[in-house]
């Protein structure tokens, strides 16, 4: 437990300055309807989409129901295999787990596929400082790593960005590049570059979408080739995975890389899926001669304590509910600062870093519900961010800092409040006075002056509806 | 380290014994229930893999390897890269003439066929700088998705399907699949898995830019099937 | 709709109901309410208005205080003796009784209560619809609406096509539906002071989809989003006003 609390991030803040970047605005509101528009058609007929979510949903079920058991098969038969397979408790674990291999091995390059889990960790920038680069082969994470900023979504990475600022980006900071405005002569120039990186690795990394226990055999998709590329052409591949990637059966695979692609980006299947169960063997020509898994917790065995918020666990990663999301496409992914924006992160970053430091998190939501209605896995997202705000404001050791947000001037207004609509006596005075004064309230109030900064004030009726229903003789009883 | 792994257990046992899941069944009948009738499964998969851009080449058992040819050739295509030691790569390697224009392997008019008959480092760079084309078999197609079945093997190595700019795949007609659920399951892949299986699906293609769908980006550019009633 | 609650059967139809008018109508849309309890006796229902109710419970709900919460929705329990149909003309308010209460009063002493109690309510537009199939006259001048869905009423209560349906009744109303009718306004209770500057954008993006309609009035079942909406338009003085279903229903049917 850290000495002092961690600072609060500061959502409000950063999420003003992308209100105000109306390029930003215009960037996420055309990548977001066109996402959605895209899912849509994917899933027209309801009662597939009905039936696959539920499969789908027991699938990500049966591994929280025996995530230890499983997570000791995925071991055992990984290790059958030829794959070395590594725990870590925390980020900076994992990251000493990488260094050594990378020590190992003299490695100066690694090419990374996509990996939310080395986001987490900051696995670039500690490489970095260890005087190994590690180059992002993804294109948008690959652009975004160019702009050092981070991804802003976790499948495009690169969406808050349109082609004319990444053109400007590529001129600015590769050599070759022309000011060619150009989305094909972009990509094939990130493609000439890449190419001499991924022949040139020492190590390659990339995520895993799902690794199968009984097989030990780690499936990652992906439409570039530059999974394929870090996982098959450097001489060592690192696999990193979040504990709950694990699914019992190789069956229960199809579901899983059916559900993830339609949800994301609308599209039936990606053009690869990459399974690969074994190092190179015995009299085979390519493939890597070593491969580890690293399995990361980062406080997903404390998110796995509690029944209700554990359901967090079942994130398959689509992205979906960023895409759906009416604060996401308004702000971008950016203004969360936090590895995972959007719904998904709202649940699941303040679990693992606590409340002290994201309280504010699931308090960024109106509660509309969207994500939930098209979450692929069935996550009750909101309920769980109705609990973390329950969570925040009441100290306990349910989640991590617990309590971080408990005021007493906040409880003491919902007592109050809750004193006056307990009592038809005290709602019945309270109502009269708002409706003979409210109106008069000064719109500089607290709550008042947040309203009408772009709104008119909202005006108290004269008369209460059970005035007006006491007038006009409507029954009580 | 391995106190990590104790410790993550351990707590993982702990928490889920105070809380068991009750997971639901799982109902597969959805993906039993994807099928299509046999001759509407290729033109599908046709209709599926040609809106991302693959393209389709008709032949026979008999004449595969002169279409394959002859469409590179057409192509301008100067190297395919082949697996020598597969049934498929003897039948390639019938259709050049043992003549080489540059003095390797066999070739024809300006197509020399480079055999990948060496470990990848002994040939990185010739592989990434000095292939066009590239073919493989597979074990066939997915009707569901426009998918295609590949396990690269000792004599059909990985990157014979990823690395060149345009991906020759050889479909049989009579080997395909409603699912991929289908496919593993007929298969019985379960009880063993090779080093690497895959699904390939269409060229490479990102839309990472504004979502602007781009083909080419890291793996081939071209993605062509050759269809063997 | 898996995050709705089930449909509910269709119960016979009654002679007498509740209704339960929400702390927002009480205070800000009385009228609105009025005109529910009118277009339920207009169907020749007896319409019972408890005069003890206050609020659902859920600002405190959704801000993380569910001792206050239940505090408040337990006070709602007693108003409901008579096993009717409790007509509330907010799906929000509604879907906090029907989905939410259940949970809330979960392993409490009164639980059976609530839950009974919970599974009476309906939102106004769907008991109309589904129970009491109405049928309506338009007496009104012609004229061009837009339908605002709340997020609650479509996705906890599964009211999509009911509050159209009635729309559309209306011979001389021309519904015209908005692009993004499914995003959420920015009210969001809590949010919208806690969050004003992304509230605010969310409600003009709304506020420009509205006008694009080139409708004069937007119609909405829920008064949350009305008053956020409304505030909008009149604080960027647009010509459009906001409106409740149940006035706008009532006001066409007189003339
Ligand atoms: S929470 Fe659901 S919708 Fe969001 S990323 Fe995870 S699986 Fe996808």
């Amino acid at each position: 437990m850290a000495e002092h609390p961690p600072q609060a991030v500061n959502f409000a803040a950063a999420s003003k300055a992308a209100l105000l970047d109306p390029q930003l605005r215009g960037n996420f509101r055309r990548a977001m309807d066109g996402l959605m528009s895209k899912r849509a058609v994917q899933f027209a007929d309801a009662k597939e989409w009905h039936d696959m979510r539920a499969l789908a949903a027991s699938v990500r079920l049966r591994t929280l129901a025996k995530l230890p058991e499983l997570l000791e098969t995925l071991e055992a038969n990984c290790t059958r295999n030829g794959i070395q397979v590594h725990w870590a408790s925390t980020t900076a674990e994992a990251n000493a787990i990488v260094l050594g291999i990378m020590k190992r091995v003299d490695a100066k390059l690694a090419v990374k596929g996509k990996s939310m889990v080395t986001e987490e960790m900051h696995l670039n920038a500690f490489l970095e400082q260890h005087g190994i680069e590690a180059l992002e082969a993804d294109l948008g994470e690959y652009i975004v790593q160019l702009d050092g900023t981070m991804p802003s979504h976790i499948i495009m990475p690169a969406i808050h960005l349109n082609t004319k600022q990444i053109a400007h980006l590529f001129k600015r900071k590769i050599k070759e590049a022309e000011s060619i405005e150009d989305a094909a002569y972009l990509t094939d120039l990130a493609r000439r570059i890449l190419r001499k990186k991924f022949m040139t690795a020492d190590v390659g990394m990339s995520g895993v979408n799902a690794a199968v226990a009984e097989t030990g055999t780690l499936c990652l998709i992906e439409n570039e080739g530059n999974g394929r590329m870090c996982t098959t052409v450097p001489p060592v591949h690192i696999a990193f995975m979040g504990l709950e990637k694990v699914v019992e059966h190789l069956e229960d695979v199809p579901p899983v890389i059916s559900l993830l692609p339609r949800s994301a980006t609308g599209q039936p299947i990606t053009t690869y899926v990459n399974m690969i169960t074994s190092p190179r063997k015995e009299g085979e020509l390519d493939g890597p001669r070593e491969i580890h898994l690293v399995i990361l917790d980062n406080g997903r065995s404390s998110v796995y304590a509690d029944p209700e918020l554990r359901d967090t666990l079942r994130c398959i990663r689509c992205g979906a509910c960023m895409n759906h999301c009416p604060v996401y496409t308004k702000v971008g992914g950016h203004a969360y600062e936090a590895p995972y924006p959007g719904p998904i992160g709202k649940i699941l970053v303040p679990q693992m870093e606590g409340l002290a430091k994201r309280g504010e998190m699931p308090h960024a939501c109106t509660m509309c519900n969207a994500c939930v209605e098209i979450c692929p896995v069935r996550i009750p997202i909101v309920e769980i961010m109705g609990r973390l705000r329950v969570e925040a404001v009441r100290p306990g050791d349910a989640v991590k800092d617990a309590g971080a947000q408990a005021s007493k001037a906040e409880a003491m207004v919902w007592k109050g409040w809750a004193a006056m609509n307990a009592s038809p006596t005290a709602y019945k005075i309270a109502t009269m006075a708002m409706s003979k004064l409210g109106n008069a309230a000064p719109t500089g109030l607290p709550l008042l002056k947040e309203w009408t900064s772009v709104r008119a004030k909202p005006r108290f009726a004269s008369r209460t509806l059970h005035d007006l229903a006491r007038e006009k003789g409507i029954p009580d009883v | 380290m391995s106190d990590a792994r104790s410790a993550i257990l351990a707590k993982l046992r702990t928490n889920r014994d105070a809380h068991p899941v009750t997971p639901p069944p799982s109902d597969t009948t959805v993906l039993a229930e994807k099928r299509w009738a046999p001759e509407e499964r290729l033109p599908r998969i046709r209709r599926l893999m040609e809106a991302v851009h693959t393209e389709f080449l008709e032949a026979t058992e008999a004449d595969w390897s002169v279409v394959v040819r002859e469409f590179l050739v057409r192509e301008g295509a100067a190297t395919l890269l082949y697996a020598p030691a597969t049934p498929d790569g003897a039948t390639l390697a019938s259709a050049f003439p043992p003549s080489p224009p540059r003095g390797e392997g066999r070739g024809e008019g300006n197509l020399t066929l480079v055999p990948y008959d060496r470990p990848v480092e002994a040939f990185k760079e010739r592989l990434f700088e000095g292939i066009d084309a590239g073919l493989t078999s597979t074990l066939g197609a997915i009707a569901e998705t426009g998918s295609l079945i590949l396990w690269p093997s000792v004599e059909e190595p990985r990157l014979l399907s990823l690395v060149p700019h345009i991906h020759v795949a050889l479909l049989r007609a009579d080997a395909l699949y409603d699912t991929f659920w289908q496919a593993m399951r007929d298969n019985r892949w379960a009880e063993g898995m090779p080093t690497n299986a895959l699904l390939i699906s269409g060229p490479s293609k990102t839309a990472d830019i504004e979502q602007t769908l781009a083909y080419g980006v890291h793996g081939p550019k071209r993605l062509i099937v050759v269809v063997i009633r | 709709m898996t995050t709705a609650t089930a449909p509910q059967p269709t119960p016979p139809r009654p002679s007498k109901v509740y209704f339960f008018g929400t702390c927002l109508v009480d205070l800000f849309y009385p009228e609105a309410g009025m005109a529910g309890m009118e277009l339920l006796k207009a169907q020749g229902l007896t319409v019972v208005f408890p005069q003890g109710q206050s609020c659902c419970g859920q600002p405190a709900y959704n801000s993380g205080y569910r001792d206050e919460a239940l505090k408040v929705a337990r006070a709602q329990l007693d108003l409901f003796p008579e096993d009717l149909p409790i007509v509330v003309p907010s799906g929000s308010c509604a879907g906090m009784m029907r989905k939410h209460w259940p949970h809330l009063f979960h392993g409490e002493p009164d639980e059976a209560k609530a839950v009974n109690v919970s599974s009476r309510v309906w939102e106004l537009t769907q008991f109309l619809v589904q129970v009491l199939d109405v049928r309506l006259e338009d007496k009104g001048e012609p004229m061009r609406v837009t339908w605002h869905a709340s997020c609650h009423a479509q996705r906890e209560m599964g009211v999509v096509e009911e509050p159209k349906a009635l729309l559309r009744q209306l011979a001389n109303v021309e519904l015209v539906e908005l692009k993004r009718e499914k995003e959420c306004c920015g009210f969001g209770g809590t949010f919208a002071v806690r969050h004003p500057e992304i509230s605010a954008a969310m409600v003009g993006d709304k506020v420009a989809d509205i006008e694009q309609t080139g409708a004069r009035r937007v119609v909405s079942g829920d008064c949350g989003c009305l008053l956020n909406i409304n505030g909008a338009l009149e604080g960027g003085r647009k010509p459009v006003q906001g409106q409740h279903i149940a006035q706008f229903l009532k006001e066409r049917l007189h003339g």
